[in-house]
């Protein structure tokens, strides 16, 4: 049977089991969007092309199912640079699908063309030009394929406009289902090795100073179970790291939260001090390190990842083990089974009891809230932790919030924090809770973000209220650029350069009505709680709640940028040795 | 690995547009050096070979071949040890032949068994395939007399029969 590119695209879209997509219409695209009326796909019209790629992600984060955009050429491909970014650094599944400008017309400089397979080319695991329609199937089922198979990542799909333009003789051509892949260099290593797990298995019996360093490969994989099954097997504290928060129950007597720059001091010197790091699906980022060379100078390192290529990348291993992280914890908690009926562990009593030593004596705490102060940010957090469901998914932002979110909230079940680790991204928290609450429908999302990030990306509250995705969102406004303010007090004398928002401008709570949604102003600490439940009720339309927080706030625990993990600053309170 | 700095890999790739520039995108933001690349289709068409000789200071090796095998159009890489490969580079170049140096070169053109291609007022063209250290050799000797413009190939390799 004849079909043609644009009506092939949204038959292969939907053989995938794409229910959503987001995206905006223009030029180069326009063919393919008179087929999505006679599909089964929504499509979620987006007010910036970023949104429309922040909310695949979020929707990616949330359900584990690819996030899937589409968008036109030129402008709208380099609007989709940034997401594609944020993707490829925290291994997002991601499709994206950029109208091109037509194939005779490709390197004139036409309207609207740019390289969008050149320029993306360092953003994504892999992406696609379509030279001839007939390779749209195979092109589809290859991309989702790639996206969502190995080291999870976005994959980007150019098609030119005469190629989905039923009206085009090109984009004619015999329908086809495609059977198999044409990627003969695409073999990822699922299995692990069991000699690796062996030596990985003897390594943890002799440890006395073992820790679990857990990383977002712990979601991607969907082995949070297993991990937890691990960490009760073997007594051995675990720690999470941002892209892993929820992957590991907080309220877990093992759980020590959150590593690195803001971590805690227990998760921090756990790791620094530590003697063997049983690391599963994490990737020794310098957030976590801090200074490489001075980073768990006498542990040894088991480094189980399915990309091969981070073994050795950043610290070299002991022990390293290719493979999907679920099937490999699987086949290590055999192997310790086993070994365990003729060996015993090393003592670890010294270990533990030094651990709930540095527990009880460096919580992660703040100061107490004084009249003429702003609100705390971190009571406003566990507020909202104390009084939403225990499964509400919270999205963050980038910056001061996005750490005390991190710190203060209580994650006990994976799929429940959605950030932006690895690029850091401002403005990824609206869409981000939006495209989460597209793919879970059901549940509460918070998005906890600065009003910094706010200012980027909250036109998508205008998509929210009309598509009916009612996310509700806590700006913890500041005032200012609040992460980067910190910085410039501590490390540059308090010399403030360009940090100075406005906590008045826009007016958040005009802004959010304006765009549909109900706005909230809280000022004062017991207007904290009621504020959270009336939010909480509402169900039909986005809420904005603009929390007015204590400007001069700074995030502790604090690694100060290229020294060592051993000099991790804590709150004043807790006292700083020389 | 080895502490040798230079390392040659022979890598297959699918022969398909933009193919060199992920390779060549990926060497740039990864901070890995390419002493020389040569690519040429193979005997199927659906794959090229590239011979790519990597500068291991820049970047351990390992890292380079791994993030390499990542990129989905790489199908194989092979790493050649000096031992077991053979590998050769071609050279073209042109060169002043001083009044009174004619007999000189050619002699020297002899002793590398190169060839000359084409003969000018005072100048010539020579060429010579060999090993890189006898490319380097020869070289060395035409700048002796003065090189106009040359152009060597990087190298290319096989891996020696074993039985
Ligand atoms: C797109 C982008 N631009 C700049 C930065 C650098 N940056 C990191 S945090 C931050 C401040 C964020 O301000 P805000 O959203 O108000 O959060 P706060 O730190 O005040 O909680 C900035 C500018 C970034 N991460 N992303
Ligand atoms: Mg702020």
């Amino acid at each position: 049977m004849k079909t043609n590119g644009g009506k092939a695209l949204m038959k292969n879209l939907e053989a995938q089991g794409v229910e959503i997509v987001f995206g905006l219409p223009g030029g180069a695209i326009l063919p393919a969007y008179d087929p999505l009326i006679d599909s089964s796909i929504r499509h979620v019209l987006v007010r910036h092309e970023q949104g429309a790629g922040h909310m695949a992600e979020g929707y990616a984060h949330a359900t584990g199912r690819p996030g899937v955009a589409i968008v036109t050429s030129g402008p709208a491909a380099t609007n989709m640079v940034t997401p594609l970014a944020d993707a490829m650094l925290d291994s997002v599944p991601l499709v994206c699908i950029t109208g091109q400008v037509a194939s005779g017309t490709i390197g004139s400089d036409a309207f609207q063309e740019c390289d969008t397979t050149g320029i993306t080319m360092a953003v994504t695991k892999h992406n696609f030009l379509v030279t001839d329609a007939e390779q749209i199937p195979q092109v589809i089922h290859d991309a989702f394929h790639i996206a969502t198979t190995g080291r999870p990542g976005p994959v980007l799909i150019d098609i030119p406009k005469d190629l989905v333009d039923a009206n085009n003789p090109v984009s004619q051509f015999e329908d086809y289902e495609p059977s198999g892949h044409d990627l003969p260099g695409y073999k990822p290593t699922v299995e692990p090795n069991l000699q690796d797990i062996q030596a990985a298995a003897k390594l943890i019996f002799q440890s006395q100073k073992p820790v679990i360093y857990s990383g977002g490969g712990i979601l991607k994989a969907r082995a949070a179970e297993q991990l937890k099954d691990l960490a009760e097997l073997l007594d051995i504290h675990v720690v999470t790291t941002l892209m892993n928060r929820g992957g590991f129950p907080d309220n877990h007597p093992l759980a020590l939260g959150m590593p690195g720059m803001h971590g805690n001091y227990t998760a921090v010197t756990a790791l620094q001090q530590s003697d063997l790091l049983i690391t599963l699906g994490a990737r020794f980022d310098d957030r976590v390190t801090g200074k490489v060379d001075a980073f768990a100078p006498d542990a040894k390192i088991i480094h189980a990842d399915i990309d091969p290529a981070e073994f050795n990348k950043v610290r070299s291993v002991d022990v390293a083990i290719q493979g999907d992280v679920g099937k490999t914890i699987t086949e290590l908690i055999k192997a310790i089974r086993e070994l365990e009926e003729t060996e015993s562990h090393a003592d670890r009593s010294a270990w533990k009891s030094q651990i709930s030593g540095w527990k009880e004596k460096y919580p992660l705490v703040y100061d107490e809230w004084q009249t003429g102060e702003g609100l705390k940010p971190q009571s406003v957090i566990e507020q909202m932790r104390d009084n939403t469901p225990d499964d509400t998914i919270v999205a963050s932002g980038v910056g001061q919030h996005q750490m005390w979110a991190s710190q203060f909230w209580n994650f006990n079940h994976p799929y429940t924090w959605i950030n932006s680790g690895g690029l850091g991204t401002m403005g990824f928290a609206v869409p981000a809770a939006i495209g989460a609450k597209a793919g879970k429908p059901e549940r509460m999302v918070w998005a906890i973000d600065g009003d910094g990030c706010f200012q980027m990306t909250n036109q998508e509250l205008v998509t929210a209220r009309l598509e009916n995705f009612p996310v509700k969102i806590a700006v913890l406004n500041n005032g200012y650029l609040g992460m980067v303010r910190q910085w410039q007090e501590l490390f540059y004398d308090e010399r403030y350069s360009e940090v100075h928002l406005q906590p008045d401008l826009p007016d958040y709570k005009m802004l959010a009505e304006s765009m549909g949604c109900v706005g909230i102003r809280v000022e004062s600490p017991e207007e904290v709680k009621p504020a959270i439940e009336q939010a909480n009720e509402i169900n039909d339309r986005p809420v904005v709640i603009d929390f007015r927080t204590e400007a001069s706030e700074n995030v502790y625990p604090m690694v100060p940028a290229g020294k060592s993990n051993s000099e991790v600053i804590v709150h004043p309170s807790q006292g700083n040795e020389e | 690995m080895s502490s040798i700095r230079f390392h040659t890999l022979v890598v297959r790739v699918e022969n398909k547009p933009g193919v060199l520039a992920r390779v060549s995108g990926l060497f740039a933001r990864r901070g890995f050096n390419i002493e020389s690349l040569a690519v040429a289709p193979t005997d199927n068409e659906l794959f090229s070979r590239l011979t790519i000789v990597v500068d291991a200071e820049s970047a351990p090796l390992e890292q380079v071949v791994k993030q390499l095998d990542k990129l989905i159009n790489v199908v194989e890489i092979q790493e050649l040890s000096p031992e077991d490969s053979i590998s050769r580079e071609l050279i073209l170049a042109t060169v002043n032949v001083d009044e009174g140096r004619e007999d000189q070169i050619m002699r020297e053109i002899e002793s590398f068994e190169a060839n000359v291609l084409s003969v000018g007022d005072q100048k010539i063209v020579v060429s010579l395939s060999g090993t890189p250290e006898t490319i380097n050799d020869f070289e060395a000797v035409l700048e002796t007399y003065g090189i106009v413009e040359v152009q060597r190939t990087g190298i290319i390799a096989l891996s020696t029969i074993t039985s």
